[in-house]
């Protein structure tokens, strides 16, 4: 089947996710989608997959145009979606969750359908036990299922959103196999993904998408540097080298393992110092987030140990690091740092810990003078919902101890305008001044490049490339991101 | 100030809305009355003079207003912290059982005074405890605190009648109208004319008003509050979210556990099998309809009571059951229900 | 004690059982689609009154079980729309539900208590009654009691082995799988509660028209929803260990009044009261069974896992939430 986009567009209230993207799909090739976090990849095979409904624009299958109201008619049309996060049915067994979604009525035959999957599976060189739950199974194997039920469904296109991400070497090759073997069959595969070395290995024609936009396409043989300009654009020189030394040792990590998103976090060995700012860089989920949680307390690990000031920190929540002098600022504010329905003054009440009353009139002194210090719009009546994102990350820092040893920040200017950028990082780099740690992830390389000393790159769950920022550049990071290293 | 239009409008358009309810509720009430072949004026004129018609129905209502009012305090803690305390019941009826074990001690061991405060102690202390076992049940086993405290309800009153029954039952035949009853100086003084205990009235008032102390004026309420709308983020501003759930529940038995004894020592004078007579769960429905919040709560339970004292005399004038006042007080808190749905829905469109 | 004895008390828990056996059944399912009904207490009283009053008034027991189904099916379908489609708590729906349709069966069957109405009589299958021993335990029941027993196996088939039943488990899984799939989660969700409270309906019915007929106040089918409720828990879900759960509660009722005779410390309270402890214990069982295995529970033996998820099981995932489609 023969796909093309003509400028979609999608809205996500104020958020332009898919701005104008207009794309041709050949039939039986495997066509790569690149692009960093939030570029719009996932938005626009959401789209494609009639999960998520366009603002504008069109679709046309075959030269003819289609509108969707619901996956069904996707599905029908013979267009199947394999999810980044498996969307299936753990406590059901694998033979159910191939079923499911594919019979009707009150007599469903049970034995054809064993047949049918066992056969696929065979034919694929997977390995499935019809009657496993399906919780058992590894990610990979939950993927192979889902590939096996849409084949089942009769997909002429088939789309994957990072089929890569948490499954063993093993299980990608198994996967790319079966890909190459529908392809030859004449089905149409869409890869979405941000490591390079999988898409050229196996695509035939890649498009770069770039905040919402398309920034090229290529067909075989690739350009690397072209494709990571495309991918993560151009950045003015970064600063000179820092000449300050780092002072003595705030957090030591030694081969910490831990779980959590899709990758967790494996092997992790870093040491930070008094004063240093690190940027923790990686496409999301590759496993930035898990040592910002394991290394703050929030999270425990499985394996390794953590030292905060020369004091082991095993076993011990995250109250216990926050009287060490560690504080986590969460990327999501008021779902997990702001208390919604609390106003500003109630906020500083909240760190009050000595005695029974409330100091109404010392917390809303508290409030006015950091409010002023801060600049944040809002009174000290203001409730937290009703600030802006700008503001409400102002007011997080705001109640932050004045003198932290080690703040870890997730994605701290996220959705922010510029001024207030702008003033988050001048702010931060006082703190760093003092002696401060500022450990941040972000999605922009480029905050990375011209605020951090020190880059750690994150990839498939693993510290992958630790260097000054002074000795790097954006090619070299964009490469160690994609997993060229 | 450019607020005060928008305040105005906001005030006009919750006033018109509340209205609506009320019309609503009055409509459908009519309605079922008329299905069952009664007068719809002759029952809201019983109703309301049933209850507010002189002041001895007053008292009436008064005293029933007295252990409702204290259980709808106790819920507003376990509400304010996201808890569904529906094991309120169950922490009536230990209060109760452990004021009569205290009464029991007889007035060898102290003057009437002092063995009626301890009564009150010993509910509030047992109904605490029952509260607090429901909450680690939840924070220690996971057990979620709608049916840990509603298996308890039912051990609660198991336990009832095994004492009515059993050690504590009436010489002669143990019979369903409880235990025996307590000797005239462990009766709740009431005042001349009304069997109106203004101890009860007192202590209820005293809880109305440290209630909406703790719960707007002390860290402890702060923290329910923000524990309450976001616990995760609670926790990383340092406050331990399973450490506060206790506490709620403590203080939720507690109150509901002095209603118990009240009902013990000033209603009843003895302990019976139905000691509670539904107001831990009616005393959910108020919390409701006050919409969690402390203060349209002595009102609402006020009404609420009034119905139920006035619905008495139904059966005996209109040849009706006196559960229209269940029927009136549950279509009360359907439609506050849909008016929240209603406003939820409209500030989505907002958008 | 004497053989027939035996077989009469047997059959008198098979039969006490037959009204919590549907009811469960009917939470059961509700349940597995993911939607609590806290209504079940009051949602019986009602469906009971309206069946022995349709029943009284049309003279016909049929019509009082479809009037008794209605009232339970409408009553579901309260807490169903408030709660998936207004967005409401379906615990504070079907809480106020609980009391409400409890005070709704008081008033309007006020009337008719204690009034001599129609009732479903034993029905004795020719043949099979006269089996010696199991003739007298299972088959001298009125029909309804047959079609009790009936249900379950109904129940197990249509959930665990037609397709229909397997949408149901997924939608009270993952609603938002189902979804991808091409389900309507929330109209399959509100259409197995009202399914749920039509059963729920049928129970109440049974209740006046069969077993404990007649209409008072209390009528003797008070408590009996939240047993069903704690029963649902007790079975894990799955429709066969929630009757066995039905009938061992009746054992206990039924065997309550023997045990008082050989046993005089225990009191009679407990084995009424037990379905709730054994409630409590099942979900601390889960709840253990689950950090078990998050710890990596590998340690423990195979069978102690195995027992432990056999007399467990798991709530469906979307249990009491509500499902909103991108």
């Amino acid at each position: 089947m023969h796909i093309t986009l003509k400028d979609i567009h999608k809205h996500y209230g104020k958020v332009h996710a898919n701005d104008g993207i207009s794309m041709e799909i050949s039939e039986g090739t495997i066509h790569g989608i690149l692009g960093e976090n939030g570029a719009g990849k996932s938005t626009l095979m959401k789209i494609l997959a009639g999960y998520a409904r366009k603002t504008g624009g069109a679709i046309l299958l075959d030269g003819k145009p289609v509108e969707y109201k619901g996956p069904s008619l996707a599905t029908s049309l013979g267009i199947g979606m394999l999810y980044q996060d498996p969307l299936d049915f753990l406590s059901m067994t694998v033979l159910e969750n191939f079923m499911m979604g594919r019979i009707r009525g009150f007599f469903g035959k049970e034995g054809l359908h064993r047949k049918r999957l066992l056969e696929l599976s065979e034919s694929f060189g997977f390995h499935m036990e019809p009657h496993r739950p399906v919780r058992e199974l590894t990610v990979g194997e939950r993927q192979q299922l889902e590939l096996l039920r849409l084949l089942a469904l009769g997909v002429e296109v088939l789309i994957l959103d990072e089929p890569t991400t948490g499954i063993s070497s093993l299980q990608r090759e198994v996967l790319f196999g079966a890909l190459r073997k529908l392809a030859s069959q004449k089905k149409t595969i869409l890869l979405v993904s941000h490591k390079l070395e999988d898409v050229e290995a196996l695509c035939d024609k890649l498009t770069v998408l770039r905040e919402g936009k398309v920034t090229g396409e290529m067909a075989r043989p690739f350009d690397t540097p072209k494709l990571l300009g495309w991918m993560f654009g151009t950045v003015p020189a970064p600063p000179p080298c820092s000449t300050a030394k780092p002072g003595r040792i705030t957090l030591s990590m030694e081969k910490v393992t831990g779980s959590g998103g899709r990758t967790g976090l494996r092997d992790c060995s870093v040491t930070i110092r008094e004063g240093e700012v690190v940027g923790l860089a990686g496409l999301a989920g590759s496993g930035q987030d898990v040592f910002l949680r394991l290394a703050s307390g929030l999270n425990r690990p499985g394996r390794g140990t953590i030292r905060i000031a020369d004091r082991l920190m095993n076993g011990q929540d995250y109250h216990a690091f926050n009287a060490r002098g560690v504080t986590f600022l969460p990327t999501a504010r008021l779902e997990e740092g702001l208390i919604p329905g609390l106003t500003i003054t109630e906020h500083f009440a909240l760190q009050e810990k000595k005695g029974i009353r409330v100091p109404w009139q010392k917390a809303r002194e508290q409030a006015g003078s950091r409010i002023e210090q801060f600049r944040i719009i809002g009174k000290p009546a203001s409730t937290a919902e009703s600030l802006s994102g700008g503001n409400q990350q102002r007011l997080l820092l705001s109640l932050m101890p004045i003198h932290p040893m080690i703040l870890f920040l997730e994605n701290p200017t996220r959705g922010l305008d510029m001024e207030s950028v702008r003033w988050v990082w001048e702010h931060l780099m006082g703190y760093a001044a003092e002696g401060s740690s500022i450990v941040f992830s972000s999605a922009e390389l480029e905050e990375i490049l011209q605020v951090a000393d020190r880059v750690l790159v994150f990839y498939n769950g693993a510290v992958v490339r630790d260097v000054k920022a002074c000795d790097t550049d954006l090619d070299d990071l964009g490469r160690a991101i994609a997993g060229k290293v | 100030m450019p607020d005060d239009p928008k305040r105005t409008e906001r005030i006009k358009k919750s006033l018109l809305e509340v209205l609506v309810m009320l019309v609503g509720v009055l409509c459908v009430t009519t309605l079922i009355i008329l299905v069952a072949g009664a007068p719809p004026f002759e029952a809201f004129k019983y109703l309301l003079l049933g209850s507010v018609g002189s002041w001895i129905k007053i008292g009436q209502v008064l005293t029933g207003w007295i252990p409702l009012c204290l259980c709808a305090c106790g819920l507003v803690y376990s509400f304010r912290v996201g808890l569904w305390n529906i094991g309120v019941e169950g922490q009536v009826v230990i209060g109760a059982i452990c004021g009569t074990a205290v009464l029991r001690m007889g007035l060898e061991n102290g003057s009437p005074t002092l063995m009626i405060m301890l009564a009150f102690l010993g509910g509030a202390l047992g109904g605490g405890l029952w509260a607090v076992f429901t909450g680690f049940l939840k924070t220690k086993g996971g057990v979620n605190e709608i049916f840990g405290g509603l298996g308890l309800n039912f051990v609660a009153q198991g336990i009832t009648l095994w004492l009515i029954f059993g050690p504590w039952k009436r010489p002669g035949v143990a019979s369903m109208s409880g235990t025996e009853l307590f000797s005239n100086e462990l009766w709740l003084p009431t005042i001349r004319g009304l069997r109106l205990s203004p101890v009860g009235l007192a202590l209820t008032i005293a809880v109305l008003l440290g209630t909406a102390w703790v719960l707007s004026r002390t860290r402890l309420g702060l923290a329910l509050k923000g524990i309450g709308n976001n616990p995760r983020a609670a926790y990383l501003h340092g406050l331990k979210p399973n450490k506060y759930f206790i506490i709620a529940m403590g203080f939720a038995g507690a109150c509901a556990g002095m209603a118990g004894t009240f009902q013990v020592t000033g209603v009843y004078h003895r302990l019976i099998p139905s000691i509670s007579s539904n107001y831990g769960y009616l005393a959910l429905l108020v919390v409701m309809l006050a919409n969690y919040r402390i203060w349209g709560t002595p009102a609402i339970a006020f009404f609420f009571v009034c119905l139920n004292v006035g619905s008495i005399q139904l059966p005996m004038m209109l040849q009706v059951d006196s559960s229209l006042s269940g029927i009136v007080q549950g279509i009360f808190v359907l439609a506050a229900l849909l008016l929240y749905a209603w406003r939820s829905r409209r500030s989505i469109k907002a958008f | 004690m004497s053989d027939v004895n035996i077989a009469i008390i047997l059959g008198s828990i098979v039969a006490g059982a037959a009204p919590i056996v549907i009811a469960a059944l009917g939470e059961t399912i509700s349940e597995k689609a993911g939607v609590i009904n806290l209504s079940l207490d009051g949602s019986i009283l009602l469906s009971a009154m309206v069946a022995f009053v349709v029943a009284f008034e049309t003279k016909s027991v049929m019509l009082g079980f479809a009037g008794g189904a209605v009232a339970g099916a409408l009553v579901a379908a309260v807490v169903g729309l408030f709660s998936i489609y207004l967005g409401q708590s379906q615990v504070a729906v079907g809480f106020v539900l609980t009391l409400t349709a409890r005070d709704l069966a008081y008033f309007f069957g006020n009337p008719y208590a204690r009034q001599y109405g129609p009732q479903m009589g034993p029905w004795p299958i020719p043949g099979l009654r006269e089996i010696p021993f199991l003739g007298t335990v299972f088959f001298h029941h009125a029909v309804i009691i047959y079609l009790s027993m009936l249900m379950i196996a109904v129940c197990w088939w249509y959930m665990y082995r037609t397709p229909k039943g397997l949408r149901l488990r997924a939608v009270g899984e993952h609603p938002a799988a189902a979804y991808a799939r091409g389900t309507d989660s929330r109209r399959i969700q509100m259409w197995y509660t009202v399914l749920g409270g039509l059963l729920v309906g049928i129970a109440g019915a049974t209740f006046s028209l069969c077993t404990k007929s007649g209409w008072g106040r209390p009528q003797g089918a008070e408590g009996t929803g939240w047993i069903a409720l704690a029963i649902v828990i007790f079975g894990g879900w799955h429709p066969a260990k929630v009757a066995f759960g039905a009938y061992l509660f009746s054992f206990l009722q039924v065997m309550g009044i023997q045990f008082q005779g050989w046993w005089p410390s225990i009191p009679a309270q407990v084995f009424q009261v037990a379905p709730f402890p054994l409630m409590i214990f099942t979900l601390l069982l889960m709840y253990a069974a689950q950090k078990g295995s998050d710890t990596g529970a590998e340690r423990a033996s195979p069978f102690l896992r195995r027992l432990i998820s056999f007399l467990s099981g798991s709530p469906p995932g979307a249990l009491g939430k509500s499902f909103r489609p991108e």
